[in-house]
Parts: C-alpha cells; structure tokens; sequence
C-alpha cells in the first residue's frame, strides 16, 4: 500500500516573521536603521493588565454625581516659591517646536489651559504662541539648550531639567534636516536643512552631584520661584528618583518605555527602558524610604490612554501623569479622514509613525506650510480638552466607585493584576488571589 | 559701590541684588569678597551692572550673563559663564571644565588656562582664552569664536557646527570633521578685534590658524559611519 503525502502548509518562522524579513531587507537595500516617532510598539504589561476592585461590604463607594471626588494636585511644594496647583492631575508633556508645528503646539497650549492643566516646551525652546496660549507653562532645561535663555526661564512657570526620556533612556535628540525651516533653525541656531543631533548628555554636568549644583544656579536664576521638575528616562527608578530627590528636584518625572519621540532609531525604542508598569512602584519606594512622598511629586508617562489608565497610576503612588501621543491623537494625529494620503505614504491611519519626515498628513509633526494649515489650532485645543476631561471624569468615577474623595487617595490595595507578570511589576496581588510574586506567602 | 562678604551673607543676597537692578543705563558696581569657591556667584545678571569678585569662584559663576561685566580675581570652576547671552566676564585665573558652555552671546576671556570642554555647544559666544585649553573643546560648536593664544588638547571641534575656531599653539588631534582652514581676510579682522577687546597686546593674528567644520556630517551618511 502506498503512502499518500498530504498537503503541508507553508510555516513562517516565529523568530523570522514577516515584519523581522522585510526589515532586513530594508536594512540591505539602504544602509541606515530605521528612524521612526513615537514609542514602542511591542506589547509589554500595562495598566491593561490591572483593575479596580471597587466598593464591597468592607469599603463603600461615593455617590457618583454628588459626592465630591478632588482632582486638583499642587506641584513644586518643596522649595518654589511659586507652586503650580492644576484642576486635573493629567499634564501634556514636552514636545518639541520644531518636531511639531506651530500651530500644533498652540492648540496644545490652548486644550491644556482650557482644561486647567500644564503643557510643556521640548528640545527646540519656548515660542511666543506656545507662551501666550499656555497658561501653565514648563520650560524644559535639555542637553542641546537649544533656544536657552534667562528670559524664557524667568517666564516660564516650572523648569523641567531632562535626563532622558522613556522612548531612549540614554539617548539624544534627532531632528532631521526636512523638518529644520528658517524659524527652526533660527531658533537653534543650526544652519538650515542640517541634521539636527541633540547631545544626549548635558554640556556642563555629569552625575546627581553636579545636578545639584546645576539645579541651585537655576533656582539662583529664577529666585527660588520655580518649580524645578526633573525628568528620567524609565531605566533605574528607584536610584533615578532618589538621586533626583538628592540633588533638589521638586518634582521627578518618570517616563516609562511607552512614552513617545519625535524620531530615534527603532532599535532604541524597542530594546532600551522599561515599560512604565515597572517603573512607578520602585519610584514611590525611593521616594517613601526618603520621606518625600507627596512631598516630592511624581509624574508619570508613557502610555497613558484613559481615566483607568490615570486611575492605576495614582493607584500605584503617582500625584499626576503626563500624555504626549494621546494628546497628538487627540488633537488629530493618525485620523483615519486621512486615509488616502497614509496610504500614499505607505502606511496606515493608527501606525503612521515616521514623523520625523515632515510629511504628515494631519499637520501636525510637520514644518510644512500646506500641511500645518490642515489643523486648526482653536479647534485641536477644544478636541484636546475634551479629551483631558473625558479622562478626568473617568478617574473620578473609578475613584468614587473605590470609596476615595480625592484621586489621590486611591492606594494599591484598589487594584488586583490579572497577569503574574503585572502583578509583580506593580506589586498588587493576582486577581483571586493574596499573591505578589516575589512577596513571598500565597 | 555695594560690597558684598559671602563669609557673612548669603549668596541668595548677592543674586537677588543684582536681579533687583532697575532697567535703564546704570553704574552700578559691585564688589564679592570671600568667594570661597562658592558656587553660582552672580548668575542671571540681567542689567550692564560691574561685579568685581575677589577670589576664586565654584561652578557656574556669571551663568546666563546678559549684560553684565563680571570679573573674577581668581580661577573659576567648571561652568563659567555657561549660557551667556550678552555682556563680558573676565577669568584673571584658570578656569575648569565646561567655561563658557552653550553661550549665545558676550565675550569670555579667560586669562589663563581653561580645561576640557572649552566652549561645549557654543551658540555664538566669543571666547578667548590666554593659556591653553583641553581636550573636546568647542564640541558640537554651533557659531561663535573660540581664540586660543597657547595650545589645544585632543579632539577640538569634535562635530563642530558653524563655530570658528582660531588656535596660536598646536592642536593634538582634530575632533570628527573638524578641519584646518583658510585664513580670508575676514577672519584676519574678526581675530584683530577679538584680541583687542580681550586685552591681548603684542600678538598678531596672522600667528593663529583657523579651524572650522568640514559639514561632511551635516546629513547622514551611513558611509561616514565611522566619523560618528
């Protein structure tokens, strides 16, 4: 009798799939890595991965619509002179005039101020747009000091001294050369059209004891009126935020693997940092060991979505959280309106990512005359605001449902981890279960 | 003319004082006795105010000068003059690490030796320095002069920019496409009026050479790979 070989399927490779060929193949064909925006895209643990018990017998929950649940946070309490007190404790994070456009920056300013919230300059200094439609502005202090100046200090209404960020702990900026116009450069003081490579250290210190002197000259600087925040690529949180509570900072900013760029290699972004799950935890440690919890304040990003993502933050210490790629969104990045035009480009709505390129269809990462006219930067602000309260709201209502008058009171006992991996990261027990990993007991 | 002790008041004094000075022409000088290494010593001077300090200051005296004349009987530590957006700060001493670092504006003279990262980033800041300077001086230099009467360590003007880079000594080595260039006219003159506005006497520019970027590394080329 003979045998008869059935059809096999082909089988591709789960170490070789299509996405990993077609990158060596576009590594061979070019010669340079792939530079692309935003964070990273691999699924990590996140606050998908945790939920909120909610009122039981032993907790009782606030009445929805008449019970007060605060949502107000006052940053800098350390030292300024002038803390910062916002009616959410959702913030926009720094991104840079010149990896966005202008008007894309105005309508940032604008949603954030409507929802009595901060929004934040990035590598390419302080515009008079973003200025005058920010009412709570923070002025990043980065290696590069591109558009550095006294009077941009003083105008500003908190300093944030970048380290790193989550997106390439360890790594400078990149801004290249189509999106350099004649107001970007100026502002750099580049020629036009260049690469712009930002340092990805600090020109003139190294180490948490030089920070501490740098952060004196800045408070000197600015009278001691300024908060001055500190921000940190997520890699070491727990000795990051110490060493950023020892050399003065007012507030530490931690942003997780998530969190966006406007342009790094995606070798970088997917390979280097921590997902923010793991960071917030080991950061409240550092911060609790030191007595400086609530009294230094933590920001964190990367990855924040929605009010249960701000919930599970705070949940887990946080006294507010920052958005970069939601806000984009938001404001109308990656809109599938645009469709046809992503299509062009070789992409697709929702995974548009080469911002660097200065081709953007919504008008938003872009340097491009036509293409900024695209966003309406009074229209992006209330889309923005909208968004900010939406997630206000939803925090609010997780808290309610937890028994807490104030965001801030949510704890972790609220959460439980449907995941080991979560569980562990955040340090809250398996769902059903009275388990951490590495807690020790069952 | 105030006199200030920084053995008795605080530097928080000092700063304040000179951040209190009314706008408008003004002659206004002051004088710091016992620096002691402080650090921050007259940062964020933001009038044409005189500050004559007796002694040797910490890191980041005159930061952000914008206007004002600063002179330090002394060395200096790391960060003199960083961010200087206008005005002149004199170094009668050395000066550490980091002199002059992102400045925009104004001129440094450093009477004698300054260390490594001499004019770091440099946004337009004229810096002429007596003695000699060390290595990764003016790296990543955007625009401005950086005049050096003695020699220059490893690595100057390593990924320089637009900065332009005059050195009457030897050079070790050259950083990453910085070149030696040609002497025009132009530059001839500019290093003339450096010099004479730093109180150099009896040195002429024809001694220095110019050193300036290549701009091979302006756009990526990953066969320039090797330079980065």
């Amino acid at each position: 009798m003979s045998y008869h070989n059935p059809y096999t399927p082909p089988r591709k490779s789960a170490t070789f799939d299509d996405y990993t060929l077609a990158e060596i193949r576009r590594a061979a064909a070019t010669g340079i890595y792939d530079i692309r925006g935003a964070g990273t895209k691999r699924k990590v643990p996140h606050f998908d991965d945790l939920l909120f018990l909610g009122a039981s017998i032993s907790r009782y929950p606030l009445e929805g619509y008449r019970e007060k649940c605060d949502t107000t946070v006052t940053l800098g309490t350390r030292f300024a002179k002038k803390p910062i007190t916002l009616k959410t404790p959702i913030t926009i994070a720094g991104m840079s005039f010149g990896a966005l456009s202008g008007p894309a920056k105005e309508a940032l300013g604008r949603g954030a101020t409507i929802a009595g919230t901060s929004t934040t300059t990035g590598d390419g200094g302080m515009t008079d747009e973003e200025r005058g439609h920010s009412q709570t502005l923070v002025y990043q202090y980065l290696p590069s000091r591109y558009g550095m100046n006294p009077k941009d200090l003083r105008r500003a209404d908190a300093i944030e001294v970048v380290v790193g960020q989550g997106a390439k702990p360890g790594g400078g900026g990149m801004l290249l050369g189509q999106k350099i116009s004649d107001r970007v450069a100026e502002m750099r003081t580049l020629p036009k059209g260049i690469d712009q490579r930002s340092a990805c250290r600090h020109p003139d210190w190294t180490g948490p004891d030089d920070l501490e002197i740098k952060i004196l000259e800045l408070r000197e600087i600015t009278d001691w009126e300024k908060p001055i925040y500190v921000k940190v690529g997520g890699a070491r949180p727990y000795y990051d935020t110490a060493l950023a509570v020892k050399a003065g900072a007012d507030v530490v900013v931690l942003d997780g693997m998530q969190g966006g760029t406007a342009a790094t290699q995606d070798v970088f972004i997917e390979n280097v940092g921590m997902p923010t799950l793991a960071c917030i935890r080991p950061a409240v440690q550092a911060l609790q060991d030191l007595g400086m919890h609530r009294k230094v304040q933590l920001i964190i990003s990367g990855g924040i979505r929605s009010g249960a993502d701000v919930a599970k933050a705070l949940a887990l210490g946080a006294d507010a959280v920052a958005i970069g790629t939601a806000a984009l969104v938001a404001l109308g990045d990656n809109d599938p309106r645009w469709e046809d035009e992503y299509r062009k480009l070789g992409t697709t709505a929702g995974a548009y990512d080469d911002w660097h390129e200065g081709k953007d269809p919504a008008g938003i990462t872009t340097q491009d005359p036509e293409l900024m006219k695209r966003l309406d930067p009074i229209a992006a602000g209330r889309r923005l605001a909208n968004y900010l309260k939406v997630m206000t709201l939803e925090a609010q209502t997780i808290a309610r449902a937890c028994g807490k008058n104030h965001l801030h009171n949510l704890e972790p006992e609220d959460l439980c981890a449907l995941t080991i991996e979560a569980s562990a990261m955040a340090q809250v027990p398996l769902a059903g279960t009275s388990w951490i990993p590495g807690k020790g007991g069952f | 003319m105030p006199v200030i002790d920084l053995a008795v008041t605080p530097l928080r004094d000092l700063n304040s004082a000179l951040h209190a000075i009314p706008p408008g022409p003004n002659d206004i000088a002051f004088e710091v006795v016992n620096p002691r290494g402080s650090h921050s010593v007259a940062v964020g001077i933001d009038a044409p105010v005189a500050v004559d300090v007796k002694g040797s200051v910490g890191y980041y005296c005159a930061g952000m000068n914008d206007g004002g004349s600063v002179t330090v009987h002394g060395s200096a530590g790391p960060g003199v003059a960083e961010n200087m957006m206008s005005g002149k700060v004199v170094i009668e001493g050395d000066a550490s690490q980091y002199a002059g670092a992102t400045g925009r504006g104004g001129l440094l003279v450093i009477k004698g030796n300054a260390a490594s990262r001499c004019g770091i980033s440099m946004k337009g800041i004229d810096i002429v320095v007596h003695g000699n300077i060390g290595h990764m001086s003016a790296f990543m230099g955007q625009s401005g002069h950086l005049v050096v009467l003695g020699d220059a360590g490893d690595a100057l003007g390593d990924s320089l920019y637009e900065a332009k880079l005059f050195v009457r000594g030897t050079v070790k080595s050259l950083g990453s496409d910085c070149i030696e260039k040609e002497m025009r006219p132009e530059h001839l003159s500019k290093l003339a009026e450096l010099l004479e506005r730093a109180g150099v006497k009896g040195v002429r520019p024809e001694e220095f050479k110019r050193y300036g970027s290549a701009r091979k590394l302006y756009n990526f080329n990953i066969d320039n790979a090797d330079a980065y």
